[in-house]
């Protein structure tokens, strides 16, 4: 797989599915409790839009469309994201959506890659400078 | 109210060592809605050339945040008025079940940015052995 990666190489467009039972069950396995991601009423206190999903959850879909692609998950040795907008999830069965694109920014020369992710939710971005140095070797 | 910035430089070690368990690493990879086989079957993860399976990149948030915890109670931060800003991880080698991980907490930096407090907690994660597993830095946005 490694020899078809290359600067300008894209990842396949994915699809992620977020509804509030999703952010129940990430924050029972996360240990983030915190209220904002279950209760629109603390939400709105502190001046959100309503309850919005763990950034962390949308970090995590962004960082599967990157090691499903491939293949070895311990291939990342570096992964960082902005959380620049909030993911809303709305209070019915479908939520929302988190799609994710991601282009093959550099070669680093020592057989690593650089990642650029473009990670949006409702058609706006949603994570900024999200980026990853992979192994490819 | 700003934030004590004498917090800069403060560092704490994680009172207990954080045991990574099998199970846990399966419930999170359910939870992030992730099937990767490496997640949950030795043998798929033998095949990409690792002892164990091993887990996902996000995982160390599962004891990092905890670990930060004491720090931020005596900070005087509130859990609800935290928004999560950015988030970095650099990995050693992959989190293995059976890894009795120690946590080591910084607060890199306090800045406050239109009216928000912006907090810079850097935590370097080490095995039973001493041998670094990941760094990782988050910052935290307090509302």
């Amino acid at each position: 797989m490694s020899q078809r990666l290359h600067v300008g190489s894209a990842l396949p467009t994915r699809t992620y599915q977020v509804t509030r039972g999703d952010l129940v069950r990430y924050a029972g396995a996360s240990g983030d409790l915190n209220p904002i991601h279950w209760s629109d009423r603390i939400a709105s206190d502190v001046g959100l839009p309503g309850v919005i999903a763990h950034g962390m959850l949308t970090m995590a879909f962004a960082g599967q469309a990157i090691t499903d692609w491939l293949g070895d998950p311990a291939a990342v040795e570096e992964y960082g994201v902005r959380f620049s907008r909030p993911v809303v999830v709305p209070d019915d069965d479908t939520g929302t959506e988190v799609t994710v694109d991601g282009v093959v920014k550099k070669d680093l020369d020592d057989g690593r890659l650089q990642v650029d992710l473009t990670v949006r939710s409702g058609g706006v971005k949603v994570l900024g400078q999200a980026r990853a140095i992979v192994r490819t070797g | 109210m700003p934030l004590d910035t004498s917090f800069a430089g403060r560092t704490l070690a994680s009172e207990v060592s954080y045991e990574v368990g099998r199970e846990k690493i399966r419930e999170f990879a359910d939870a992030i809605g992730d099937p990767h086989s490496a997640y949950r079957d030795p043998e798929a993860a033998k095949a990409l050339g690792h002892r164990d399976v091993i887990a996902p990149p996000t995982f160390p948030v599962v004891f990092t945040f905890a670990a930060a915890r004491p720090l931020l109670a005596e900070m005087g931060i509130v859990p609800s008025r935290i928004v999560h800003g950015d988030q970095r991880f650099r990995y050693t080698r992959p989190i293995h079940p059976g890894d009795v991980l120690t946590c080591m907490v910084s607060v890199e930096n306090i800045r406050s940015l239109a009216g928000n407090d912006m907090v810079v907690l850097r935590t370097d994660v080490t095995a039973d052995e001493g041998d670094h597993v990941v760094t990782t830095w988050s910052t935290l946005v307090v509302r």
